[in-house]
């Protein structure tokens, strides 16, 4: 079984190489889609980078927490009209993140209805295994945590560029070095996810009818190996370009964010909502 | 492998990210001492490369196919404190980035794959390697094995965390309220996977990728091996100098052999080891009872026992040779033993020789 991802895995492909191409080039697809949303005005948006990273971690902290099932759905369509305000589509949200967690937790919860012991409510038709109260409850508390803390994560990363993102983790007493290790990770990644594409898919187009295990694995292998030498040579590369351009291991920032009224407002309001939930 | 978020209560994903963080730590001010400002290009590349790894799907005899993680590789690329650093970072991305592991559980997902699988995969890849030159083969072996041990003593880790949830964490009425199975369902449910296709996965990739770095980039393997030469297997062939690691495993052999009537020290009957004489022998019937708690054995021998008994006679049985006094006996059944697999494998060796040769 896949694992759960915001990424949907097209098992439609017959290939190995036309999967692991198409596995690539989704990942892509996702970053670009990801980065145009993130630009759109809405709700989100508008507030600093900053405020929304800690209150998406605080409603993501909130969703793991809820020891009710009402608050855990209720934080879940919460997200819905986070979504809404902020011009993220629902049906996005609903085909990206939701059928992700139904097939991967969805799935994983479902022999918890029947493993856990507790009071008989129902019955299997047929099988006539007895579905217990607390197998039920333990399955809704497992996908409606899950749904509504990878929406809130979807949204957080539909809303705020990769770089902003990072900038606003230095809040959270992230080493600078590490948000520029992040940042440099980040732009790294298409390229050598454009490289890997680009070799399976030349592999591919030059390939009539179906290798044969040993060869795919040799192939996969070797493209990696390919990728690894590649890489170790272009961080060598990038590592003597910095140097050139003056790089001693000082690290900034070009991003320079600003508290206005809304964010301090936001924050207020998350406050509350945090010290609501605490007393009750 | 990745957990999602809802999967781990709070404390368990602050107990996690209580215990990475000092091996974060000590990683990333070892790591700076070691590489300063050519850290930062080096782990971030790494990182990337380690995240567009994890999405190679390996096709697996049977038809399966399985993810890669790329522990094994970054352990012997980097070393343990890079690759802990370099895993976690491309993890930090999936889950924020794509979803894959959540925010909450991240810390968990490091200390599984980064911290426990990096490292356990250095410590197999260095034991089993040991000084071996970069090209040999035993460098490969060992790096399947490292990638299989690791990802499965990872997906263990993970196993463990689930299956204390429902343990601590559920309500009243007993409904758990994280993870709902219990150890004696998590654990084989993530192993029966991890050790059939996802160790398969990893082990085949880190192999593979040792094989071909041999061949085309070998100074990738330096970090991870200390004091081998990067002679090839042919060059290494010829007979050293002074005590060659064959030479001392000579030695050790000649000294377990003559070391063998140790055993006529021990007392008492081996446990199990019971011929079906034994079962009407009163003494023998009493040291039967002793190593078995006080459980007598039957009055009548087995009658599979009994059947089997006699379907193999042991040319020396016992180890004693007629001729030869107790001790000598046991030297020579243990020069007799081991001549019969040396040579058992010297004509393994020379039929995978030939079946090589006739391939080429």
């Amino acid at each position: 079984m896949a694992e759960q991802s915001f990424l949907p895995h097209r098992h439609r492909r017959r290939g190995f190489l036309e999967r692991l191409t198409g596995d690539l080039l989704a990942v892509m697809e996702h970053a670009l889609l990801a980065e145009r949303l993130a630009t759109r005005p809405g709700l989100l948006q508008r507030f600093d980078p900053r405020v929304r990273l800690v209150a998406m971690l605080v409603l993501i902290g909130a969703t793991v927490a809820a020891g009710q099932l009402a608050a855990v759905y209720g934080l879940l369509a919460l997200a819905v009209v986070l979504a809404a305000l902020s011009r993220i589509p629902v049906a996005l949200l609903a085909r990206g993140v939701w059928l992700g967690v139904l097939l991967f937790t969805g799935i994983l919860a479902l022999p918890a209805l029947f493993l856990v012991p507790g009071e008989a409510v129902a019955r299997l038709p047929v099988l006539g295994w007895p579905v217990s109260a607390q197998g039920l409850a333990s399955a809704a508390f497992l996908v409606g945590r899950a749904l509504a803390a990878a929406s809130f994560a979807a949204l957080l990363i539909l809303s705020t560029p990769w770089p902003h993102l990072l900038k606003a983790m230095q809040v959270l007493g992230l080493p600078t070095v590490l948000v520029v290790i992040l940042g440099m990770t980040y732009r790294y990644i298409f390229l050598l996810l454009n490289t890997a594409q680009g070799l399976f898919a030349g592999r591919q187009s030059r390939q009539v009818g179906r290798l044969p295990g040993r060869a795919q694995r040799r192939l996969v292998a070797s493209g990696a190996g390919l990728l690894l030498s590649g890489s170790m040579r272009l961080a060598d590369e990038v590592f003597l370009a910095m140097q050139s351009r003056g790089y001693r291991g000082r690290h900034h920032s070009l991003v320079d964010f600003r508290m206005a009224r809304p964010d301090w407002a936001a924050l207020a309001v998350l406050a509350a909502a945090v010290a609501l939930a605490l007393a009750y | 492998m990745h957990i999602p978020d809802g999967y781990l209560s709070p404390a368990t994903c602050a107990v996690t990210f209580a215990a990475v963080l000092p091996f974060w730590y000590v990683a990333l001010k070892k790591v700076d001492r070691q590489l300063n400002t050519r850290m930062v290009p080096l782990l971030a590349v790494f990182s990337a490369f380690s995240f567009v790894i994890m999405m190679f799907n390996l096709p697996l005899p049977g038809g399966t196919t399985g993810h890669a993680a790329g522990l094994a590789i970054a352990a012997i690329v980097l070393g343990p404190w890079a690759g802990m650093l370099a895993i976690s970072i491309a993890l930090l991305i999936q889950a924020v980035f794509f979803g894959d592991g959540g925010i909450s559980t991240l810390a968990a997902n490091c200390l599984n794959m980064g911290v426990i699988g990096v490292g356990v995969a250095y410590l197999v890849y260095r034991l089993v390697a040991g000084r071996a030159a970069l090209a040999s083969p035993r460098r490969v072996v060992a790096a399947a094995l490292a990638g299989y041990v690791a990802i499965n003593v990872a997906a263990l880790a993970t196993a463990i965390e689930f299956g204390v949830q429902p343990i601590w964490f559920s309500a009243p009425d007993g409904t758990p309220l994280y993870a709902p199975y219990p150890l004696a369902i998590a654990i084989p449910a993530m192993m029966i996977g991890h050790l059939g296709v996802a160790g398969l996965a990893e082990a085949a990739i880190s192999a593979g990728l040792v094989a071909w770095l041999q061949r085309s980039d070998p100074a990738l393997l330096r970090a991870s091996a200390p004091g081998a030469s990067e002679v090839t297997d042919a060059v290494e062939a010829t007979p050293a100098p002074g005590w060659s690691g064959a030479r001392r495993l000579w030695a050790t052999l000649a000294l377990l052999m003559v070391l063998t009537p140790a055993g006529l020290v021990a007392t008492g009957v081996a446990w199990g080891e019971w011929g079906s004489a034994d079962f009407a022998d009163p003494g023998m019937r009493e040291e039967i009872a002793l190593a078995s708690g006080g459980q007598m054995p039957p009055e009548q021998v087995p009658s599979g026992l009994d059947a089997l008994a006699s379907l193999w006679n042991s040319p020396i049985p016992d180890y004693e040779v007629p001729f030869l006094p107790g001790g000598a006996g046991y030297v020579l059944s243990a020069m007799l033993g081991t001549g019969l697999v040396i040579l058992f494998w010297l004509a393994a060796a020379w039929l995978v020789g030939r079946t090589r040769g006739q391939q080429a």
